[in-house]
């Protein structure tokens, strides 16, 4: 059985419900966007599925194989998980953090393979020119496509991301999504915490709406951001104009 | 490129290290003809010159490499994976247990039974403290971890104080506060023994972490997700702590608590190792050797008199380290 899935997973964390009985999935070759309003629960479950946290009950399957009894080395190869930032990075050089992402290989090293991906991930995160920039010099956006560069130099058939664009400019977001769109056309199933809906429209194959820490709906963009849902989710009221300020994509780029 | 760099470095240090080692066996206080006692030690004849450098020489050569190692690689290993550069070995209050262990050995007069109760009560201190840290700790991150430090290490100190206070002769007190400012002079093949199953596991234990500890460097859910166990038994956390732990207090037992060591090491090495915490760990266990062989060189220099206890030496060179990096830094941000 192919993709990840997340059947029916719950969590309670210091007594209080993050997360209801929720179920969720992608499927190699799709872009996934899991959006809803802040602490609906997208971080958890995106944590959950990426085997990050165990669930109190439900169970998260990876490539048929259930998470939780899956080898550590297996899964780091297969799901490469991109957090929330955390941490400030150390004076360490940009190309030396991305290359952490090679970790799960470290049984056995491939140095040509391994600098290889380094660099492919360098160049979709638009950093080559940085490589050798101590990490600690970046600005928050070159410190979120290093972050990003470092999960893609895993080269891993699922790649979970939380919040991959929220710090980018308009053409940088447009790039990352470009990016996610590829991987997902080379076969990656792809899942994305996503907060502008209009990102999440044009890019995603698939759309999971979370609400209060469950499912609200799930299904083809145009089928789960419709007015009543966003205004149920959300509280707003949507407008459906044609004359807004959109960056819709590179310069240069084809449709 | 960075590897060349590190074996040449590794090398360096290494070779160094070998040579002072070397010399501290040849030199010292009462002359003696090299050649001639290394041939009676080997032979296993009690000349003058074979029991100095055997007994005398010898131990004290092996303390200053295990020991600064051990404090080294100990200073190199918490501050990756605390990813502060202000840890040193103190912060777990490992050290404060083992001098605690020791204090009370002379404060109960155990002292009397053999040489080797000081440095088994420091190891026995040292252990009781980890496996109350480890108590305390739990599931706790490395926040919970520095909190459990800071109790462990006040109350061993308050504990010590008190027994200083209540000590009924000052000769005593006055051996305690000797031996808390840390020596190693006249230190015999028994402290050898003692400390070196601890401080040879502790060293291996956090050299085991080395890829988890740069896989660190992003944060605790990026080690995760790259396959490393953080917590648990077998995770980096146990790893380090229990590493850390074993190292510094066998070190501790044997030759006081010798400050600096581990916190002016990594900082001395950074600046040719690069920032990754795998590649400072080797170093940082050289550099701290041959620190230490350099002090007790210098403590035997220096000396006329009453000696000047290496702790007190480490402490008085280690600290303008530290100013002068306060001024760099200063600079660099202005």
């Amino acid at each position: 059985m192919t993709g990840l899935v997340a059947r029916d997973v719950a969590l309670s964390l210091g007594g209080r419900v993050v997360l209801h009985p929720s179920s969720a999935g992608v499927a190699p070759g799709e872009l996934v966007g899991l959006i809803g309003p802040n602490g609906a629960g997208k971080s958890t479950l995106l944590r959950v599925m990426a085997g990050m946290q165990p669930p109190d009950q439900g169970q998260v399957v990876l490539e048929g194989r259930p998470l939780a009894t899956a080898g550590r080395t297996w899964r780091a190869r297969t799901l490469s998980f991109l957090p929330q930032d955390e941490v400030p990075p150390p004076p360490m050089h940009v190309a030396d953090l991305v290359a952490l992402g090679r970790l799960p290989y470290r049984a056995h090293p491939d140095r040509a393979r391994d600098g290889a991906a380094v660099t492919r991930a360098l160049a979709e995160a638009d950093l080559l020119a940085l490589r050798d920039r101590p990490a600690s010099r970046l600005s928050g956006g070159e410190r979120a496509r290093m972050r990003l560069a470092r999960a893609l130099a895993v080269e891993a058939p699922y790649l979970l991301a939380d919040e991959p664009v929220a710090a980018l400019d308009p053409a940088h977001a447009l790039a990352v999504m470009d990016v996610f769109r590829r991987l997902a056309a080379g076969g990656a199933g792809v899942v994305v915490v996503l907060h502008d809906l209009m990102l999440a429209a044009r890019f995603c194959d698939r759309i999971v709406l979370m609400h209060a820490g469950q499912v609200a709906a799930q299904g083809r963009p145009a089928d789960v951001l419709t007015d009543a849902a966003l205004r149920a989710v959300y509280g707003v009221e949507v407008r459906r104009i044609e004359d807004a300020v959109i960056p819709w994509r590179l310069a240069g780029a084809t449709e | 490129m960075n590897d060349r760099r590190d074996r040449t470095l590794v090398a360096i240090l290494g070779g160094a290290v070998l040579a002072l080692f070397a010399l501290s066996l040849v030199w010292g206080e009462s002359a003696i003809a090299f050649g001639p006692a290394c041939a009676d030690l080997l032979a296993g004849r009690h000349s003058a010159g074979a029991v100095i450098l055997g007994e005398l020489r010898l131990p004290r050569a092996i303390l200053a490499v295990t020991v600064g190692g051990a404090l080294g690689l100990s200073g190199a290993a918490l501050q990756g994976y605390l990813r502060n550069p202000l840890a040193d070995p103190g912060v777990l209050g490992v050290s404060g247990g083992a001098a605690l262990g020791a204090v009370l050995v002379f404060y109960t007069g155990l002292m009397g039974l053999s040489v080797a109760m000081l440095p088994l009560g420091g190891l026995a201190g040292a252990l009781l403290a980890v496996l109350l840290l480890m108590g305390l700790v739990g599931q706790g991150g490395a926040l919970v971890l520095l909190l459990a430090g800071a109790a462990l290490s006040s109350f061993a100190a308050a504990l010590t104080a008190l027994a200083l206070n209540l000590m009924p002769s000052p000769y005593a007190s006055f051996e305690i506060m000797h031996w808390v400012m840390g020596s190693l002079t006249d230190r015999t093949f028994t402290h050898v023994w003692i400390s070196l199953p601890g401080t040879l596991l502790g060293c291996l234990l956090m050299l085991t972490t080395a890829r988890a500890l740069d896989a660190l460097a992003l944060g605790d859910e990026v080690a995760e997700s790259l396959g490393f166990r953080l917590r648990g038994p077998a995770g980096i956390q146990a790893r380090v702590v229990l590493g850390t732990a074993l190292a510094v207090g066998s070190c501790v037992a044997v030759a006081g608590a010798i400050g600096f060591v581990g916190l002016v090491i990594p900082h001395l090495l950074r600046p040719l190792t690069g920032h990754q915490p795998s590649r400072l760990l080797l170093p940082s266990f050289l550099g701290g050797a041959l620190l230490l062989l350099v002090a007790d060189a210098a403590v035997r220099v220096l000396s006329t008199g009453t000696e000047i206890q290496i702790g007190v030496l480490t402490a008085l060179a280690g600290a303008p380290v530290f100013f002068f990096r306060v001024l760099k830094m200063r600079r660099g941000m202005s």
